[in-house]
């Protein structure tokens, strides 16, 4: 039983770390793990769905937006766009903080192909960092439920 | 017949000649063909004629005389004869020749006569026996030859008669007779056609009449040509003394110009310039032009064309000149028009280029601030990063060298920190970005704060003082950020350089300086605006006792990036901009920054503003608020004190009522000594707060730290003693408040952060007192709309022990903040509803202001009864930390300038709170 603690943790290091290192996350994600505790134990979890909810929900109401073909509302669009950026940048969900930048400047100078395309990046990109967390969390449940405990990972 | 061609000859030729220089019959013809256009009519006609008979003014006694002594006249006079002459000598050629031909007719005639009287004497004696007389004979003979020679006419007599015959002597007789009556009837039609001849001849003879006709068809032509013409001629004598003039205008009588010189005649611009004109020609014997404006009283202002020649006379010696003007105001006015427009075309023209150039600049402006800007973020961000993990760093165990290594580290990062800032600073003034604000405020809170916070980094043991004026009013308004950055600016830099006495801020109203008398008179429109309010000079002195600027570094002192010298720049650091800061700043509120200095001594900054002092209502509002303040809280109240002075307790903690989280992290603290009051004359109820002994000193101590105090807020020193680890054992006299929380002290043992509330109000005393009895934690407000990044902060908050309270945007929070007094307050900058740069001015106005109007005006509804109760006015300066995203347009120097106090960049971290709550939760 050790045994495949041991190995549900290194691999969930393994998995943490590739996260890191291929750019999905950064040290914001860190902090919100760090200030998970006994008291809250789901802290980073519901931090995180909160985000892709959010997500989900900023991205329909910027894709509606965006989809005339005239009189794009930029505004609307910019703000939606400053919530993502700060949400992400929030828990440290890096890649989609970085469509957020460029898209945001394809807002300011109110360039609609680039929002479009930029909209779509952020789509993909929140949708594959969910899934991954996902499966970082089920390593999570896995290895608690196991009677391990999640490992400290320095970045 | 011949005689007859010649005379149509010579009409031929007068005609001619006389057309080629004069039109016949011209006058009157023209006259009514032209005037036709003119509606005057006939009497305006006649008018015309009458004046122009009046035109010509001449001295005639001396223009014959002048006609025969110049060239001129010589020559017209020369002109006429030689045309006389060659009529004369047409006409003598003419009658000459008819001469000729009635000689020759008398010729013939005698001829035949001789004839005849030869065959008479042929018929009486024989002609061959004539005696060949001396002349007779010769004339016999040429007769005889003319006979010979003109046989043809007697050839014609052909006697059919025999010779010698009775019949034949009739016959030649008959045909002789016949003969003479021919030649008799010849002669008769010759001598009518001499006399005929002659008669022609004495027409001829008169060229008088024939001169005088062409003069007047001359004059006429000239009438003509010159009666509408804007034309003034004129000739004058040497002492350009008037012989003749012919004038277009004529309002002169000829009295009144003959024998006159200009100067005489007119007076008035341009009259002498004419005379001086004329006079020169005469002396430079050249004819020439100008255009000369009269300005007389007699035709107004009028420019004329002045064409002037020198007139010679037979001896080439000047005798006087002609003068010709045409009048040409019309065309010189034009021209004045048009160059006018040129000049206005070119001036645009310069503009436009210079306006696109400014254009251009301000574009290359923009550009290059927003890539400082971008710059700025780019280097601040993994700057902050680098500090902040060096201040992280040097809170573990290090020894002494790396401690030494890493201080370094932490202080070249703030300096380059503060440069950034300060450069941001700089090129925004300069690319004209920054707007001012007018805001009322209160200059004696405003210095207060200032040396408040000054006094809270203070580490050298500097005495802070500051000295308002008694003429200063209690409210003015100006741009209280800009104002307390300049202070805040020149301050620190006081302290920076001085080591050791005291530095101090003195306001004092001044007359208005001369410099602004100048720029008020080129800006009449600020006091148009300024109907209920005036104008105050204030003038500022920064002063300190410390290493002083030596004379020949003051003109660079507020140069970009220079410090008195590369030595002071080594030892004391800085940016070498705050002063070109400050001084740019100062400018452009229209006022004036100098500096004396003396080396050793020290120097006095002194900067002079205007200001607008508020209207008198918002000012009796304050006073009943105040008035209030006195019956209930005799606390000294910040808007009529005179005097501040901050001592440094070097390790003394300064707490503002929040937890007390370990010495090791507070920074030091100075206590506010007060003995403000008694300096304005105001002199607290001392029953109020049952601390007799005390007030009673500062009575008579005109209320400076005094023994008396020291000695009846001993036992309190004592304890407070035991926190400041670091205390320089000397116990600074708590003022009156800290003696009447000294029965408070006993309650618990919170004594120290009370007894430092020094001008706060009573209320808020014992709230707080029951705050802290309560929670004993600071209240924390945060004001952000992103779900997410709440989430995660009130998580951080909890981890640090705090609990926090959310406002979703800038109208939550202000109304969290007058519902109840918060110790800190976290910002986010951009949201939507109010975003927090605009709330924070909202609450800044209301610390300087002590009323929520400002908020009101913005639309926020604020419940009334709770502005009553939170009228109770609190001095204290809320600490306001903005959350910035670090874009363009939440810059950090926008908070600052907002009257944020510091800035934490998102996304928020536990370490960034940590040492924010650090530094604000004391």
């Amino acid at each position: 039983m050790n045994t495949a603690v041991a190995r549900l943790q290194r691999q969930f290091q393994d998995y943490i770390v590739s996260l890191y290192q291929q750019g999905f996350l950064d040290n914001q994600f860190t902090e919100l793990r760090n200030l998970q505790d006994e008291g809250t134990p789901d802290f980073v979890s519901e931090v995180v769905s909160l985000f892709f909810d959010d997500c989900a929900k900023l991205i329909k109401n910027m894709s509606r937006s965006l989809e005339q073909p005239e009189n794009v509302d930029f505004k609307q669009v910019d703000s939606g766009v400053h919530q993502l950026k700060g949400s992400s940048s929030s828990v440290g969900a890096r890649r989609v903080k970085n469509v957020c930048i460029s898209f945001k400047e394809c807002c300011d100078v109110q360039n609609r192909e680039g929002c479009l395309r930029c909209l779509q990046q952020v789509d993909y990109e929140y949708k594959v960092l969910k899934t991954k967390l996902q499966d970082l969390f089920k390593l999570e449940q896995r290895i608690l439920q196991a009677g391990g405990t999640i490992p400290q990972v320095d970045i | 017949m011949v005689c007859e061609m010649e005379t149509d000859q010579i009409e031929e030729m007068d005609v001619e000649v006389l057309s080629s220089m004069w039109p016949e019959d011209v006058g009157t013809e023209a006259d009514k063909l032209f005037n036709v256009e003119k509606s005057a009519g006939d009497s305006d006609m006649l008018k015309e004629v009458h004046l122009s008979e009046k035109r010509t003014m001449a001295d005639l006694t001396r223009l014959p005389e002048l006609m025969k002594t110049t060239q001129q006249g010589t020559s017209q006079v020369t002109n006429l004869v030689k045309q006389w002459e060659y009529m004369q000598d047409n006409a003598v050629r003419l009658l000459r020749e008819e001469l000729k031909i009635l000689t020759r007719q008398r010729e013939e005639a005698e001829a035949t006569e001789l004839k005849i009287i030869e065959e008479h004497n042929f018929e009486t004696e024989e002609p061959e026996n004539v005696p060949v007389l001396d002349e007779t004979s010769d004339l016999f003979r040429r007769f005889r030859q003319k006979k010979r020679d003109a046989l043809v006419d007697s050839k014609k007599i052909e006697i059919d008669e025999e010779f010698d015959t009775v019949a034949y002597w009739k016959q030649k007789a008959l045909s002789l007779e016949k003969m003479l009556e021919a030649s008799t009837e010849r002669e008769r039609r010759l001598i009518e056609k001499l006399n005929e001849s002659l008669k022609a001849m004495e027409s001829h003879s008169a060229p008088v009449e024939e001169l005088t006709q062409n003069l007047e068809r001359a004059e006429g032509f000239l009438h003509f040509i010159l009666q509408n013409a804007p034309i003034v001629m004129g000739h004058q004598d040497k002492d350009l003394r008037y012989l003749f003039i012919y004038n277009k205008f004529p309002s002169l009588r000829e009295q009144d110009i003959l024998g006159k010189t200009d100067v005489e005649i007119f007076d008035g611009g341009g009259v002498k310039e004419s005379e001086d004109f004329k006079r020169e020609v005469l002396e430079k014997g050249k004819p020439s032009k100008r255009e000369i404006t009269f300005e007389t009283k007699l035709f107004g202002s009028k420019t004329f064309l002045i064409y002037v020649e020198p007139v010679y006379n037979k001896a080439k010696e000047t005798i006087g000149i002609n003068y010709m003007g045409m009048e040409v105001s019309d065309q010189v006015r034009k021209r004045e028009r048009m160059a006018k427009l040129r000049e206005d075309n070119a001036v645009r023209k310069a503009m436009e280029s210079e306006l696109n150039k400014t254009i251009h600049i301000t574009e290359e402006t923009m550009r290059a601030k927003q890539m400082l800007a971008t710059m700025s973020h780019e280097i601040r961000s993994p700057l902050s990063g680098v500090v902040g993990m060096a201040e992280i760093l040097s809170t573990t165990k290090l020894d002494k060298e790396q401690r030494q290594l890493l201080n370094v580290m932490i202080s070249s990062g703030d300096l380059v920190l503060q440069l950034i800032n300060d450069i941001l600073d700089l090129s925004k003034v300069e690319s004209g970005v920054m707007k001012l604000e007018a805001t009322k405020f209160r200059p004696r809170e405003v210095v207060k704060h200032v040396l408040q916070t000054a006094a809270a980094s203070l580490k050298k043991d500097l005495t802070l003082e500051g000295t308002i004026t008694d003429d200063v009013p209690i409210e003015v308004v100006g741009d209280v950020l800009r104002i307390r950055q300049i202070l805040t600016n020149l301050i620190s830099n006081a302290i920076k350089f001085t080591h050791q006495g005291k530095v101090g801020i003195k306001l004092e109203v001044i007359s208005e300086p001369s410099f602004a008398i100048e720029n008020a008179l080129n800006a009449d429109a600020q006091e148009q605006n300024g109907q209920t309010e005036t104008s105050v000079w204030i003038c500022c002195d920064v002063y300190d006792t410390g290493i002083g600027i030596p004379e020949n570094a003051l003109p660079c002192l507020f140069k970009k990036y220079m410090q008195a010298s590369a030595d002071h720049a080594r030892k004391y650091g800085g940016t070498g901009l705050g002063l070109a800061i400050c001084k740019q700043l100062v400018e452009l509120m229209g006022g004036r920054l100098t500096v004396t200095s003396q080396v050793n001594e020290g120097s006095t900054f002194t900067f002079i503003l205007p200001y607008k002092v508020a209207t008198s209502d918002d000012h009796s509002d304050d006073q009943d608020e105040f008035s209030d303040m006195v019956d209930h809280h005799p606390e000294p109240d910040d808007t009529t004190e005179g005097y501040f002075q901050f001592k440094p307790l070097l390790g003394s903690i300064y707490s503002n009522g929040g937890p007390v989280i370990g010495n090791n992290f507070l920074p030091h603290k100075v206590m506010l000594t007060s003995p403000l009051k008694l300096i304005n004359g105001f002199v607290a109820d001392p029953t109020s707060n049952g601390i007799g002994q005390c007030e009673t000193g500062q009575v008579e101590n005109g209320g400076y730290i005094d023994e008396t105090r020291l000695k009846t807020s001993s036992g309190h020193c004592i304890e407070s003693d035991h926190q400041y680890e670091n205390g320089n054992g000397r116990c600074l006299s708590k003022e009156s408040e800290s003696c009447s929380s000294s029965q408070a002290s006993s309650e618990g043992g919170t004594l120290e952060m009370e007894s430092e509330l020094t001008v706060s109000s009573h209320r808020e005393e014992e709230k707080a007192e029951t705050d802290l009895k309560e929670t004993s934690k600071p209240k924390i407000l945060l004001v952000e709309d992103n779900k997410i990044n709440i989430m995660v902060a009130k998580s951080m908050m909890k981890q640090l022990g705090y609990t926090i309270d959310i406002a979703n945007n800038g109208v939550e929070a202000i109304n969290a903040v007058q519902g109840s007094s918060y110790d800190l307050v976290l910002m986010d900058v951009c949201m939507p509803v109010m975003d927090g740069l605009k709330a924070t001015r909202l609450i800044r106005s209301y610390e300087e202001t002590g009323n929520w109007d400002a908020a009101i005006e913005a639309g926020i509804d604020i419940k009334t009864l709770e502005v009553e109760q939170g009228c109770v006015h609190s001095t204290k300066r809320l600490p306001i930390i903005a959350m910035t995203a670090n874009t363009l347009a939440e810059s950090s120097e926008e908070c600052y300038a907002n009257g944020m106090d510091s800035f934490i960049s998102k996304p928020v971290t536990l370490q960034k709170l940590k040492e924010c709550l650090q530094q604000y939760l004391h």
